[in-house]
């Protein structure tokens, strides 16, 4: 497998009154050609600002701090500039924003939109990239597709506007695409299918996904690996069948037991007491720490990433004996 | 690129809309057409024995104290007025709207100077402004006091374009462009301008009125417009002299200036609610 994206030790800083703060702090990941990586996490763990990272599309004033490693394939982006910035934006990496009401331009057929990303990239005339627009929405199953070339978003529902959002991403051929809650603001049946049309541009084209979600239930046989994020941390990284079949972090854990199971036997769902703190108010130590059942002394410290299993680590004290690891949601009945 | 059209639609069913433009429509053929009808508005035909004379046939608007035909001339300063607001209205807008894409595109030490620059050109009246550049050309040629017009009159205007930019920024599609790799150019003009293009025809709607009445001031003090051209703000300062025994000579151009001011007015104010119907 060829790696396609390296990410280290990723910092997003904003200031804030007598200082900075870290939303995301310290995030490291890679992604192989043909993989999808998972990024799961509630909302405010740095998982979007993660994905905009990336591009270099931080909002000001926040910034990507020095000492953080973005590689594309050999591109240092954290380095690049100018033209040389906007030549990976579409090119390499491709954007699903998540609400596809707002990222369409309202005054803009769907047509002149996804042209419009081909012809950033490619020196074609208006013609071929109107054509190229038109395979792009076949290719992510639009009904219709020659029609609806020149209708504008507002026309179309919620799950045709995501199909628009893929083809624009998909416009000049990027070999990573990024897809942050892809499916959020969409009907459950839609869902399903635009996860399907994503899973298929993967396998046709060879694409390198970047999953970002709250959504546990889509990850499932999505993904091939899982990284669940809190306070701006990978807190557990693992393959989706091993942290399916054994999620060991306590959050992980908690995310689980939040939501309702299909099989095995009724239980009360059991939300995680408190909720993510802000990233001015995390704790010292470990950032679960005040909401986990399973914190002690050593929690104090800061954990590392540590090992579980072969390509399984998690950001948590008790992986060093991992005896301990008895899922503390659900043992007591 | 349906928008500005519906706008303009909406603007026509309000009764306001339609009356100000169909006005609006006839003053400006009329100025366009009528003039090789008219009688020569420069001309002093009969200073002697046709001077001043009141409304007739012959001369529906009366002559002036230098017996020119009043209606040829009020036309003809119709041409010259409209025009000046026109195109003034055009370069104050055009420099407004980079100002304020600009300014809020790029934001930070860009943002500050400019507006900075937009504060203190603010706090200075654009009338004194104005007196003050033109004072210095005994001729004002009416290209240059186009100019003059339109370089004052954009400072407004770029705050209310650089507001709706920092809105408009803060939109996904926006950033959904940036994500896209496309170039700033197409950012900003095609999909910062569109989206911030209501509030900019409203104002620069209002604006045409606005400069009608400025051009007619400063030409009744004499800065504007030069004689023997005819613009209705001299007209008015030519008729000062003989305006308690030939009123007709200051009322026609009077009239014009209100009449087509108004319709401007109602016409910005329609398109206005028609652009935002919260307005209304």
């Amino acid at each position: 497998m060829s790696r396609v994206l390296d990410v280290q030790n990723l910092r997003v800083s904003f200031p804030v009154e007598g200082g900075r703060v870290y939303p995301v702090d310290g995030v490291s990941f890679t992604l192989d050609r043909g993989e999808t990586l998972a990024l799961v996490g509630e909302s405010g763990c740095g998982k979007s600002l993660t994905s905009l990272a990336l591009l270099r599309l931080v909002p000001r004033p926040g910034r990507v701090e020095p000492g953080s490693i973005i590689r594309l394939g050999e591109t240092d982006v954290l380095s690049l500039e100018g033209e040389a910035l906007r030549q990976i934006r579409g090119r390499r990496i491709g954007m699903i924003f998540q609400d596809p009401m707002t990222s369409l331009n309202p005054v803009f057929t769907v047509g002149d939109q996804i042209g419009e990303g081909v012809r950033a990239h490619f020196p074609v005339s208006r013609r071929e990239a109107r054509g190229r627009a038109l395979r792009l929405l076949q290719e992510v199953g639009m009904p219709d597709a020659e029609a609806r070339l020149d209708t504008y978003p507002h026309q179309l529902s919620g799950g045709m506007r995501q199909r628009v959002m893929i083809a624009i991403a998909l416009a000049a051929e990027p070999e990573i695409l990024v897809a942050d809650e892809p499916t959020t603001a969409l009907d459950v049946t839609v869902q399903a299918q635009i996860l399907e049309v994503l899973d298929r541009l993967r396998a046709d084209r060879g694409m390198a996904v970047l999953l970002i979600t709250h959504d546990l239930g889509i990850v499932a046989g999505r993904a091939d690996r899982v990284a669940v994020m809190y306070a701006g941390q990978i807190v557990e990284e693992a393959a989706t069948a091993a942290l399916f079949a054994r999620p060991s972090h306590p959050y992980t854990q908690g995310l689980f037991a939040s939501v309702p199971r299909i099989s095995g036997p009724v239980q009360r769902l059991q939300p995680i007491p408190g909720s993510v703190p802000a990233p001015s108010a995390w704790p010292t130590g470990c950032r679960f720490r005040p909401r986990c059942p399973k914190a002690f002394e050593k929690s104090e410290s800061m954990p590392p990433l540590l090992p579980l299993e072969s390509g399984h680590r998690m950001r948590c004290w008790l992986a060093e004996s991992a005896a301990e690891l008895v899922d503390p949601w659900t043992d007591d009945r | 690129m349906t928008s500005p059209w519906r706008w303009l639609l909406a603007a026509w069913r309000d009764p306001r809309g339609r009356a100000g433009l169909a006005v609006l429509a006839v003053v400006a053929l009329v100025a366009v057409v009528a003039p090789p009808f008219l009688p020569d508005p420069v001309a002093q035909p009969d200073v002697l024995q046709g001077a001043n004379l009141p409304p007739s046939l012959a001369h529906p608007f009366g002559t002036d104290q230098l017996s020119r035909d009043l209606l040829a001339r009020v036309v003809s300063g119709a041409r010259v007025s409209l025009g000046v607001a026109f195109l003034a209205v055009a370069l104050s807008m055009t420099l407004g709207a980079l100002v304020g894409l600009v300014a809020g595109y790029f934001g930070g030490a860009v943002d500050g100077a400019l507006m900075r620059l937009v504060d203190g050109a603010l706090a200075v009246p654009r009338l004194f402004l104005l007196l003050l550049v033109l004072a210095v050309w005994e001729q004002v040629p009416a290209a240059l006091l186009v100019v003059f017009i339109g370089a004052t009159g954009w400072f407004g205007t770029s705050r209310l374009v650089r507001g709706e930019v920092l809105r408009i920024r803060e939109e996904g599609f926006v950033q959904a462009a940036e994500a896209l790799g496309a170039p700033r150019r197409r950012i900003i003009f095609l999909h910062l301008l569109p989206n911030a293009l209501a509030p900019l025809l409203v104002a620069a709607t209002l604006g045409v009125g606005d400069v009608i009445l400025l051009e007619a001031g400063l030409s009744f003090l004499g800065l504007g417009i030069q004689p023997p051209t005819p613009s209705w703000g001299g007209m008015i300062l030519d008729a000062k002299s003989v305006l308690v025994t030939a009123p007709w000579t200051a009322i026609f151009p009077g009239l014009a200036i209100a009449v087509t001011v108004l319709s401007a007015n109602l016409f910005g104010d329609a398109l206005r609610d028609a652009v935002d119907p919260r307005s209304a």
